[in-house]
């Protein structure tokens, strides 16, 4: 930024979801053994098949290592020292409905702009909140019920619907996918599972909300989303944690599967506690989110707004294999402090006429270093095949890093691919334009800033757009001067 | 004028023909005989298939093409190369000029112009010849020499790739120039300057298939026939006046009478 | 792998005594480390991130060995159809050794075959050996087992006319020939010059193939300007790998023409470093693929300094079942404020067994930039295809009109007018006239 402005006086970053909540916390002692892994599968009581899986997923992660090529830099984690369980401890007999939820989690959510209670809930979203390791509650089942619809906690889906889960579990995210979604396989403790049946287009918003409270845990939360022939469903997940010293883990695992003439569309806001201005604490979210487009003209559409977490490494990605599928990708993703981000998508182009967008917008500031990687893959199958990518970057001061790695691999002549990344600063000329108008300056960037994620703000809902501005701007306060 | 005119021996003729694309049918059985010497004007409202048909008489291989006829100066078209089809005479001037970065206007001319005369058993044309004759025809469309330098259409505003269509006209000298809604777009200046260029180039061995949406062109250009295209077939031929009765009419009465007109897309308008 | 190694140590054992420099100390352990360095790994392999789309794997069984000396090279070549212009200064190598008889050195100017200076004055170029030479890989081995090249000293403010052409011919006689060439370029302040490398020739025959390893060092001092040409058109059973290291200094302009026309497997780095402000950098590539060839290009723009820019343009054309690679980095150092960096890469694919991989890399540490990159994969674009044979013109003439109009964006930059039209004539001949 230009010299003589005052670029430091509000480097102060309020996280606001930093708080710890007081309940009595019943937790697995750290460190991973098989023996661990069946006392997870125990005390949810799942069926046999899925303990068999986990053991499985578990014997394969012992021969992995854990990736190093993304532009991130961390000390070794140390996964005997993570607690793989943890849950309230007068949840232990589990609410049959929410008025049996300790009240003090239901104030944790409301704190959180999360309210649990339907009748004070916004018409028209349904949520499923996961408290550390397990789903404390999930709204307005019983009207999806009506429609077909399953929205539940994955646990119960592993209980009440295991024909369902052993169907498709893994069938998009492999146990042995890579080293995180190995270890997910293997410890997963809750998530969402959503069923949306044939010729169903759900009628609300489908939410989590993720909670990670106690301390020295890991979180690996596993999620599930079918959209059977000609169905529809819009996604929304939210990400929170107290603010501590130590970094912990979240690894989870999304799969969605799209039949024919199906439509997914899944939306992030990932407010993970980022780890002070120092890059102290902060949460490693490693994660692996693939959805398939396995039928013919199916649609699925990722968008994140990544501003939380100390490390970032997702790329949610499609594999387009049914005939005419569409996949896309928007996100903003912006590393303020010490945070770092290594983000991007894969799109996988194997059915003919598919086609992907992917819009990319990164925003670092700060000592943040923000990385778009991106796979565009055209297979020799994928007749006319058609990919745009759009990747641009904001800096903010000379000490952050922006950096663009796409990969484009194309084996079929009639595809076309483009890729376009530009890398930029709001120049003084925009400030002191917004400025003339009347805008204070922190306005002004924040007006610019939003206009340069605009692209992918309008694919979010709305009441989920209007959060993702506003944290966008809580994010860079202090990055401006 | 028509009459002063002695019609020469039959150029193109066209039985029953047929066209579609994707799926869709959009020439429905189109009959056309066309004369040396003869300018025909094809009018009709949007998606009735006009440019379908000038695409189908260039040879765009993207269109299932079925007729009884279909022949040009005693050859059958069916089966010639879109660059046969040129060599022997045939001239579109495109309605949507495509541009081509980095080959440039003076390039392709004596590419097109020599694949022509070999094609006629004659020599390339001599370097410096051929450089003056285009020279000297560039002024015929008002344009200044440095566009035969710039790449093909490429920043071209409307009316300069309309012009250059007209150039490439002229120096090919083609036996049929069809004009693929040349005139739409353009100022009184350029149409005037559009209808010059071809009354220049009319004569006894050259005619033209002219496509229009409006009559104006028509105030200088006088035609020896009209026709109405309506859902992909001439609805009607006649002369000049047939012209003027759109000018008054518009082509509702064509329009309503067409069976499924929604066949041919704007695009193919 | 460990096969490749000890026959790169028999060979060495068997030639260390030969290599010119041998006689000198610090040649022959650059030498040796060298080698040791190339032992630790062999060749590299796509488990490495920059040899990811190139295998080598067809290479590990083949016994490519360098001549022992000059005396070994057979001279009776024919090189009318490389020289371009006979007017300029030219250095014709074979296999790996300079043929006098057939160059024709200029006057007045500090231009020697390398093996001549490192036999006689070798303390003069000891400062243009860095630690890269030695790195591992095939700059290890060409380090290791150099055996002559180019050595261009331009003295302060001299501006050269006319461009220096060295032409290597991949020959090979009875057996598969290795040759390892080191040409070194120092560009004094405010000096000028072009200097176009052609590598041509097919080995002994189409089945033993030959291999022909180049390391290009070039420093350019304040103000200096170089306009540096590569063509690669060996032949289909040649394997090629170039590597070229730049290292500018204020104000100063390097120009690259990449032509990657031949060879089996033709990899080409490039790496230039923009180390004081103003510095130019201008990367221009042009690739053609056909058979089953496979042409990856690799480059690094490090960005230093503030103030610098660099342009980069690569377009590749691939036929057949070829694979085109372009793996460009640009890299931005935090104190290099004020860069102006673009890159692009276009690629034609013309066959339905083709294939092009594009990573356009930019890393960003300083915020007052201007950088963009941007890829693409396409098709000859049908509608003027259509055009240009309504006009009258041959669909296969239409298509090498339109790839030479593809390429006109690289070609067009190029101010050697000679070199331009050798390379309408390749294209042309290439895809029929």
């Amino acid at each position: 930024m230009a010299e003589g402005s005052n670029l430091e006086h509000l480097i102060e970053r309020e996280y606001k979801a930093g708080f710890v909540t007081d309940v009595e916390q019943e937790s697995l002692p750290p460190g991973l053994s098989e023996g661990v892994i069946r006392e997870i599968s125990r005390k949810k009581g799942e069926p046999d098949f899925m303990l068999e899986w986990r053991l499985q997923a578990y014997r394969h992660w012992l021969t992995l290592r854990e990736p190093t090529w993304a532009h991130v830099h961390y000390p070794p984690v140390d996964f005997q020292a993570i607690s793989y369980f943890s849950q309230p401890r007068k949840d232990k007999d589990r609410p049959k409905s929410l008025d049996e939820v300790d009240p003090k989690l239901l104030e944790t959510y409301e704190k959180l702009g999360i309210p649990l209670r339907e009748r004070e809930m916004l018409a028209g979203v349904a949520v499923d909140a996961v408290f550390d390791s397990v789903s404390i509650g999930t709204t307005y089942k019983a009207k999806l019920a009506e429609l077909g619809i399953i929205f539940c906690s994955f646990s119960e889906a592993v209980r009440e619907h295991p024909e369902l889960v052993r169907k498709y579990l893994g069938t998009v995210v492999p146990q042995s996918d890579n080293f995180y979604a190995a270890l997910n396989s293997a410890v997963f403790s809750d998530g969402s599972f959503v069923y949306v049946p044939k010729g169903v287009r759900c009628p609300m918003e489908l939410s989590t909300y993720f909670r990670i409270n106690a301390a020295n845990t890991g979180q690996f939360e596993r999620t599930l989303i079918i959209a059977d022939e000609g169905a529809q469903v819009s996604y929304l997940e939210g990400c929170t944690a107290p603010r501590r010293d130590e970094n912990q883990l979240h690894a989870a695992v999304v799969e969605l599967v799209a039949l024919d003439n199906a439509k997914i569309k899944y939306s992030t806001v990932q407010n993970w506690y980022p780890g002070d201005e120092e890059g102290r604490g902060g949460i490693y979210n490693f994660v692996t989110k693939r959805g398939v487009c396995r039928g013919a003209n199916s649609h699925i559409s990722w968008t994140q707004v990544e501003t939380g977490s100390a490390i970032t490494w997702k790329y949610p990605s499609v594999i387009l294999q049914g005939d005419n599928s569409v996949g896309e990708f928007y996100s903003v993703a912006l590393t303020n402090n010490y945070q770092q981000a290594d983000t991007g998508t894969k799109m996988v182009h194997i059915g003919r006429n598919t086609r992907s967008t992917i819009i990319s917008k990164g925003i670092s500031a700060g000592h943040g270093q923000n990385a778009y990687r991106g796979l565009v893959k055209v297979l020799k199958s994928a007749q006319g095949a058609r990919n745009f990518t759009q990747c641009d970057s904001l800096l903010f001061g000379n000490r952050c890093g922006a950096h663009t790695f796409p990969y484009i691999e194309v084996k079929n002549r009639s595809a076309q691919v483009e890729h376009e990344a530009t890398t930029s600063k709001i120049s003084e000329d925009q400030l002191f334009y917004c400025m003339q108008r009347g805008l204070s300056r922190e306005d002004a960037v924040s007006l610019i800033v939003n206009g340069f994620c605009k692209a992918v703000f309008k694919e979010l809902p709305m009441e989920f757009a209007v959060e993702a501005q506003k944290l966008l701007g809580v994010s860079l306060e202090g990055a401006v001067g | 004028m028509s009459d002063k005119q002695t019609s020469g021996d039959m150029l193109l003729k066209i039985r029953n023909l047929s066209a579609e694309t994707g799926g869709v049918r959009i020439l429905k059985g189109i009959n056309l005989e066309l004369r040396a010497g003869e300018v025909h004007v094809i009018m009709g409202p949007n998606g009735s298939g006009k440019s379908t048909l000038s695409q189908v008489l260039a040879g765009r291989d993207s269109y299932q093409v079925s007729a009884d006829e279909f022949s040009f100066a005693g050859h059958d078209l069916r089966g010639m190369s879109p660059e046969e089809r040129a060599r022997e005479g045939i001239f579109l001037a495109f309605q949507y000029p495509v541009e081509i970065p980095g080959v440039s206007t003076v390039n392709l001319l004596k590419e097109s112009l020599n694949a022509i005369r070999k094609h006629r058993g004659e020599q390339p044309m001599d370097a410096m010849d051929f450089l003056t004759m285009v020279k000297k025809k560039i002024k015929l469309v008002d344009m200044s020499e440095e566009f035969l330098y710039r790449s093909v259409n490429e920043a071209f505003s409307g009316g300069e790739k309309k012009r250059s269509e007209i150039l490439q006209m002229a120096v090919l000298e083609p036996c049929l120039a069809i004009l693929d809604e040349t005139d739409s777009g353009l100022d009184v200046d350029a149409l005037r300057l559009l209808a010059d260029g071809v009354n220049r180039l009319r004569g006894p061995g050259r005619s033209f298939l002219v496509i229009t949406h409006y009559q104006r062109l028509l105030e200088y250009i006088e035609p020896d026939h009209v026709h109405i295209l309506a859902g992909g077939r001439i609805a009607k031929s006649g002369g000049r006046e047939l012209a003027l009765e759109i000018e008054r009419e518009g082509f509702a009465a064509y329009e309503r009478g067409a069976d499924a007109k929604k066949a041919g897309s704007s695009r193919a308008g | 792998m460990s096969t490749v190694i000890d026959r790169s140590q028999a060979d060495f054992h068997r030639l260390a005594g030969f290599l010119p420099g041998h006689q000198t100390p610090w040649i022959a352990d650059l030498r040796a480390r060298a080698l040791a360095r190339f032992a630790e790994q062999g060749y590299p392999t796509p488990r490495e991130e920059a040899w990811k789309y190139t295998d080598l794997a067809p290479l590990a069984g083949k016994h490519f060995q360098p001549l022992a000396t000059r005396d070994e090279v057979v001279a009776r070549v024919a090189i009318d159809d490389y020289v371009l212009d006979p007017q300029w200064p030219r250095l014709v190598f074979i296999d790996g050794y300079h043929v006098p008889a057939l160059s024709m050195l200029p006057a007045g100017v500090s231009l020697a075959p390398l093996a001549e200076v490192l036999a006689q004055s070798p303390d003069t170029i000891k400062p243009l050996f860095t630690a890269s030479d030695e790195a591992r890989g095939f700059a290890a081995l060409n380090t290791a087992f150099m055996s002559d090249g180019l050595c261009l000293r331009l003295t302060p403010n001299v501006v050269l006319e006319q461009p220096i052409h060295f032409i290597h011919i991949a020959h090979g006689g009875a057996r598969p020939a290795a040759s390892y060439l080191r040409h070194l370029v120092l560009a004094g302040r405010g000096s000028r010059a072009t200097l176009i490398e052609h590598y041509v020739g097919e080995g002994a025959d189409a089945k033993a193939g030959a291999l022909t390893s180049t390391m290009t060092q070039c420093v350019l001092e304040e103000g200096a300007a170089l306009e540096h040409y590569q063509l690669n058109e060996q032949g289909l059973s040649v394997y090629h790998f170039s590597s070229v290291h730049v290292h500018q200094s204020r104000g100063s302009r390097y120009v690259s023409h990449n032509v990657q026309a031949g060879a089996r497997i033709a990899r080409s780095d490039l790496h230039a470093v923009l180390a004081e402000p103003g510095a130019q950098c201008v990367m221009n590539g042009l690739y053609f693929g056909r058979g089953r060839q496979i042409v990856d290009n690799c480059t690094f723009i490090d960005h230093q300094a503030p103030h610098c820019s660099s342009r980069q343009i690569y377009r590749g054309v691939l036929d057949g079942e070829s694979r085109g690679v372009f793996n460009g980095h640009v890299m931005v150092r935090q104190d290099a404020q004020h860069t102006d960096a673009q890159q692009m890469n276009s690629n034609l694919l013309l066959s339905d067994d083709a294939e092009a991989d594009a990573r356009p890399q930019l890393t960003i540490n300083a915020d007052d930039v201007k950088c963009s990159h941007g890829a693409t994969v396409g098709q000859l674009n049908e509608d003027a295809l259509f055009y240009l044979r309504a006009r009258g013109v041959a669909a296969e003439r239409a298509r090498a009109m339109l790839v030479q109009a593809f390429a006109a964006d690289i070609v067009s930059h190029m101010s050697a007018e000679r070199v331009r039209m050798h390379l309408d004539a390749l294209i042309a001949a290439r895809l029929g006239r």
